[in-house]
């Protein structure tokens, strides 16, 4: 299975290499990457960036920017530095969760929709196609409600509206794979359906499947900070950049711009980090 | 004789389309022993590819094989199912294709593509591995070529490959849908020379799809004659080329041009029907100089004119 998956990889990285990226797209990938990374980085290693504990009292209140507080303390005295450092966790954690959720469902979905065709195919189609009509925030929200305010009610939520885009996207290019000669050969020669789905169809579809990946992460940073804006997703005090753009928002008059400044700016980077890669991957892609 | 390695019987295929049923293969029966050649020739569109699909219990749809049999090795290919079918398929017959561009997957190494197959009909692993290497060496090709991507192999080499993969486990039957038209001549000629080598040192029998009745001439064994979805002519390659039956035979070897003979080839009149509405009675007769009414009337049966050579046609059918 690990040699099995050492080989893709390599067969993938052969297909994607560096020096076939133009100078436009690469500049984006690593744009990306650089942002992504960092932010990955500060989730990992938050204790040993941080001096506080990000939900106790760090000293006076409504503090502005200084060398002891970076960032800034809130209302409460928190540091803002801690707190947006281990806002990263938070917010990594609900948009990869969801995103592995919505791969797990999407994608064999779509292999196998895309493959088998028929009936099978166009009931699955239509009940993507009827997830896909919605407005997605406006079903994410409704979904938390429904399921109420936790981490992993939030990722099922943002889960679910973007599983048809996996799904549209696999079973599209299933249809014009299985087309090809060497899919023929493969039956004719006596390869089980399930090798064929996974052994030879899948691997051509992991470049796609990367852009879909880091398109779906840039909105889904988005959709998760509105549900924490709206207090659908952890719950106080953990740290959460959405629910501290929310608390933040009230004390904007009286002059704290910090409070809001911050997470705000780092929703923003993150959802750019994983769109520039997305964007970078795809303009290679459709070039070919 | 011994028992056939290859017995079709009355095989017939039919392609169930929006615009009406395509009579594709009909009635459609040819035997074959160890070691044979046979060679299925015939115009574009008569039926030897859905043919060869049929061999393979493959017929894509809305192709469905509407009844006949497929008897390889003592083995009604047309009768297995499920695991059985898909076991059948690689270890009892297995098939080249004719374009070796598209054939190979191009995001795995060849020697794994090979493996697959091995692997997939529960040969264990180490065995397996030496059989690669084994069957990549038998076809002419350097055992480290296992470890190379499709498009670092040239044309022959891909077909290699693919021939490779299709014998691997010795099948009984290789189906060869023109495996040599996307190639050039040299390369067309060494993969003859591959197949007949095969042939000659395991006994395989191969089944030569080709619309080049000069190179079934030159290899075959046995020659099969299709048109419009029927066998006219089946019988030993020396009789069928030399005493061709049906005028069909006969049309065709005369429109192929020959370098060292004064007359010009001689097209054949017409184009081949459509099979959603064949004409009646003999499919061949609009275009044959020698149709009489019977032959708008009625299908010839199929005789044996001399042991071993059949044809259907009405010169040689009794009323």
């Amino acid at each position: 299975m690990a040699e099995a998956l050492g080989k893709t990889l390599a067969g993938l990285l052969s297909r994607i290499s560096i020096p076939r990226i133009s100078a436009r797209g690469k500049a984006l990938v690593y744009t990306g990457l650089a942002i992504v990374l960092a932010v990955v980085f500060m989730a990992i290693a938050a204790p040993l960036l941080t001096p506080y504990d990000p939900t106790r009292r760090a000293g006076p209140g409504y503090q502005p920017p200084s060398w002891e507080h970076p960032f800034g303390t809130n209302n409460l005295g928190h540091d803002m530095w801690s707190r947006t450092v281990y806002g990263a966790r938070t917010i990594l954690i609900v948009v990869g969760l969801a995103i592995a959720i919505s791969m797990a469902i999407g994608v064999p979905l779509g292999l196998v929709s895309g493959y088998y065709g028929g009936k099978l195919d166009r009931a699955l189609s239509m009940v993507m196609d009827s997830i896909y009509a919605f407005p997605s925030l406006v079903l994410a929200i409704t979904l938390a409600v429904v399921l109420g305010p936790s981490l992993f009610n939030a990722a099922i939520a943002i889960a679910v509206v973007y599983v048809p885009t996996y799904f549209r996207m696999v079973r599209g290019q299933v249809l014009s794979i299985k087309e090809e000669l060497f899919i023929e050969v493969a039956r004719a020669l006596g390869i089980p359906t399930r090798e064929i789905i996974f052994k030879h169809i899948l691997p051509h579809l992991l470049p796609t499947i990367m852009v879909v990946f880091s398109l779906s992460a840039a909105d889904a940073v988005l959709t998760e900070a509105a549900l924490s804006y709206m207090g659908l997703s952890v719950q106080p005090p953990t740290p959460d950049w959405g629910y501290d753009l929310y608390k933040g928002k009230g004390f904007v008059l009286s002059g704290y711009w910090w409070l809001i400044f911050f997470p705000g700016l780092m929703i923003t980077l993150l959802a750019t980090g994983f769109a520039l890669i997305g964007e970078g991957l795809g303009e290679q892609f459709r070039r070919e | 004789m011994s028992s056939p390695t290859l017995a079709v019987e009355d095989l017939t295929v039919y392609y169930y389309t929006l615009k009406g049923v395509v009579r594709a293969v009909e009635d459609v029966s040819l035997r074959a022993y160890r070691g044979d050649l046979v060679a299925l020739v015939g115009e574009s569109g008569c039926g030897k590819t859905t043919l060869s699909y049929a061999l393979l219990n493959l017929v894509p749809p809305p192709g469905r094989i509407v009844k006949g049999r497929v008897v390889i090795g003592g083995v009604d290919i047309l009768s297995l199912r499920g695991d059985e079918l898909r076991k059948a398929r690689g270890s009892l017959v297995s098939m080249v294709f004719q374009d070796p561009f598209t054939t190979l997957d191009p995001v795995r190494r060849v020697g794994d593509q090979i493996l697959e197959v091995l692997l997939e009909h529960d040969v264990p692993i180490e065995e397996a591995r030496k059989r690669v290497a084994e069957v990549i060496e038998s076809v002419g090709l350097s055992e480290r070529i296992a470890n190379a991507y499709p498009h670092q192999l040239s044309g022959g080499q891909r077909q290699r490959i693919s021939i490779a993969a299709a014998i691997a486990l010795n099948p009984r039957v290789l189906v060869a849908d023109e495996p040599t038209t996307a190639l050039d001549v040299v390369v067309q000629k060494q993969i003859m020379d591959l197949l007949d080598e095969i042939r000659k040192n395991t006994g395989m029998t191969v089944v030569l799809i080709t619309h080049d009745i000069a190179l079934a001439a030159e290899r075959a064994t046995r020659v099969a004659v299709m048109y419009a979805g029927k066998m006219v002519e089946y019988g030993p390659k020396d009789k069928v080329i030399e005493n061709p039956l049906h005028p069909y035979t006969n049309a065709l070897l005369k429109s192929v041009p020959d370098i060292e003979s004064e007359e010009w080839p001689k097209p054949i009149q017409g184009t081949p029907p459509d099979l959603r509405n064949p004409p009646s009675g003999c499919r061949f007769h609009p275009r044959c100089p020698l149709a009489k009414d019977v032959c708008r009337r009625g299908a010839p049966d199929v005789v044996e004119v001399e042991p071993g050579h059949y044809t259907s046609c009405w010169l040689y059918a009794k009323r």
